[in-house]
């Protein structure tokens, strides 16, 4: 079944259309990777599901609570349908501690005793975390800061959750660390949508994949075929 | 020795005041990004508006002051919707101009009821002075020193604890990453100012009960100081304001009391160019550089 589905989605910045009629949807339970170069179009589209960023036309439909199309959504709302987002370079709240950022994450979520488990579940996903729950945020090294940005988007408890470029500027060690983590968030039942120029490993995890060129879909289809695809073998995998 | 002691302390009241309304300056600066210049125009507004229901509504005094603070941040909270809200996205300059102009408006609005006389207005804080030593403290100046301390630590324990205390420090670092935690950036935002205009209500009230004398203009020199006391703490840092408050009321006291008593808001004044010359970011404001 369908969680989210992107119909004919255009996006304008001023005169230039970044976002040229895009569908795509995203099944419960898969993991969906958005994959292409700079510039393509990746980030821009996730800022338009969860309400950064305006669309000039289309619809996105999520199967929520109650039916609904988010772009008529008060983004502030949309976290509380059960979609989380982990924005591109983090965005952690610098000057607030750790444990503060995680509560904020929870921040539309009413029950207490849910909220001391997601956030023991938390630090069990993410010891270091614990660790250094009193510490201001903007302390941490870059891949800490990814944890605690994914830590956060957990605290909403999320069906789905959007992640952008997760692996951005972190060492080849922690980039495995993070896919490994965002395989097992799927595991535990969490859809994810993912956004990725580490294509090869975006690939390796996810179930089907779009690959984005300036602003469009040129590609579609199951990650392992795309994997073993020429074009996307010579474009995005280096090989 | 007792002379000095006592220019301290009537430094550290009004310093306190300052702080009080250098307060709402720093937190709407650090949440809508803006300077609300008509911010020191509150206190004029909380002292017209306590005149009118002690001396003409004949109200209890306790009843008074709570509709006072009550309709100020009322009021704060209108001209943000009806002034700056529509300026969400517009350029810094316009959203300044805008503030200059609300300022105008809240004075001649004032004018126009009230006439440019001052009004006599007799203190509503009767509390005997109290004598250490030498040193008197007069009634007014222990009431100051109390409620300014409940109001600030109050207002740090709120914004320190509370969920709407986290909203406003997460709204001001990155109001984005804070719509995407599922916070109300606007609702945010309009708490702010209705805090920002409830101190200076609380503000107002502390200063018409010592100079005991209301006109139009009453606001613009506090609020044009405790402004330069914001930005000697640290534009944006709350604890910054309470110091930069503190300071300058006491910079401002002794150069009274020991250079001129004529010179002491150009001595006030420079302390703000000093600043910006030598540590523009303020005594605790942090020396961030902004992302582009």
């Amino acid at each position: 079944m369908a969680l989210l589905t992107v119909k004919d989605l255009s996006v304008h910045y001023g005169m230039i259309q970044a976002i040229k009629n895009i569908s795509f949807e995203v099944n419960e339970g898969e993991v969906i990777a958005l994959i292409g170069a700079n510039g393509a179009g990746k980030t821009t589209i996730l800022h338009t599901i969860t309400g950064l960023v305006p669309a000039s036309a289309g619809v996105i439909e999520y199967e929520g609570p109650c039916n609904s199309n988010l772009l008529k959504t008060p983004p502030h709302e949309i976290v509380s349908l059960g979609m989380a987002h982990v924005p591109e370079g983090r965005r952690v709240f610098a000057e607030l501690t750790v444990y503060e950022n995680l509560k904020l994450g929870a921040y539309t979520r009413k029950d207490k005793n849910e909220i001391e488990e997601m956030l023991n579940n938390v630090y069990k996903r993410f010891p270091r975390l614990e660790e250094r729950k009193k510490q201001a945020a903007g302390t941490l090294s870059g891949g800490e800061q990814q944890m605690l940005a994914m830590g956060r988007a957990l605290m909403s408890c999320p069906k789905i959750i959007l992640m952008d470029e997760p692996s951005m500027g972190l060492s080849p060690i922690l980039v495995s660390e993070i896919f490994d983590i965002i395989k097992e968030i799927s595991e535990s039942g969490t859809t994810v949508l993912l956004v990725e120029q580490n294509a090869k490993k975006a690939l390796s995890i996810a179930d089907r994949a779009y690959v984005l060129e300036t602003g469009k879909i040129v590609l579609e289809g199951k990650a392992s075929d795309l994997l073993n695809d020429e074009s996307v073998k010579k474009a995005y995998l280096g090989e | 020795m007792t002379n000095v002691i006592e220019q301290l302390i009537n430094g550290l009241r009004t310093g306190s005041i300052y702080a009080l309304i250098a307060l709402g300056y720093t937190m709407v600066y650090g949440i809508a990004k803006m300077i609300n210049f008509a911010h020191g125009d509150i206190i004029m507004v909380g002292a017209y508006l306590l005149y009118v229901f002690i001396d003409i509504f004949k109200l209890p005094i306790i009843l008074s002051v709570v509709l006072t603070i009550v309709m100020c941040s009322l009021i704060g909270v209108f001209i943000e919707k009806v002034a700056y809200k529509p300026l969400r996205k517009a350029a810094p300059l316009s959203v300044l101009i805008t503030a200059i102009g609300v300022s105008f408006f809240l004075q001649n609005a004032s004018l126009l009821i009230f006439s440019a006389n001052p009004i006599k207005f007799e203190s509503i804080i009767k509390v005997n002075a109290v004598h250490i030593g030498n040193v008197s403290i007069a009634g007014i100046t222990i009431v100051t020193f109390i409620v300014t301390s409940i109001a600030m630590v109050l207002l740090t324990s709120f914004i320190k604890y509370t969920k709407t205390g986290y909203a406003m420090r997460a709204v001001s670092e990155d109001k984005g990453a804070a719509q995407l935690m599922g916070i109300n950036v606007n609702r945010t935002i309009s708490i702010t100012f209705a805090i920002g205009s409830l101190l200076a209500a609380i503000a107002g009230i502390l200063f018409l009960s010592q100079y005991q004398s209301l006109k139009p203009t009453m606001g613009a020199l506090p609020g044009i100081k405790a402004f330069v006391a914001a930005v000697l703490g640290g534009i944006g840092s709350i604890p910054g304001a309470m110091l930069g408050g503190l300071a300058l009321g006491v910079i401002e006291s002794i150069s009274k009391a020991y250079i001129s008593s004529q010179l002491s808001d150009a001595i006030v004044f420079s302390v703000l160019i000093l600043v910006l010359l030598v540590k523009p970011t303020g005594l605790l404001g942090k020396n961030f550089i902004e992302k582009v």
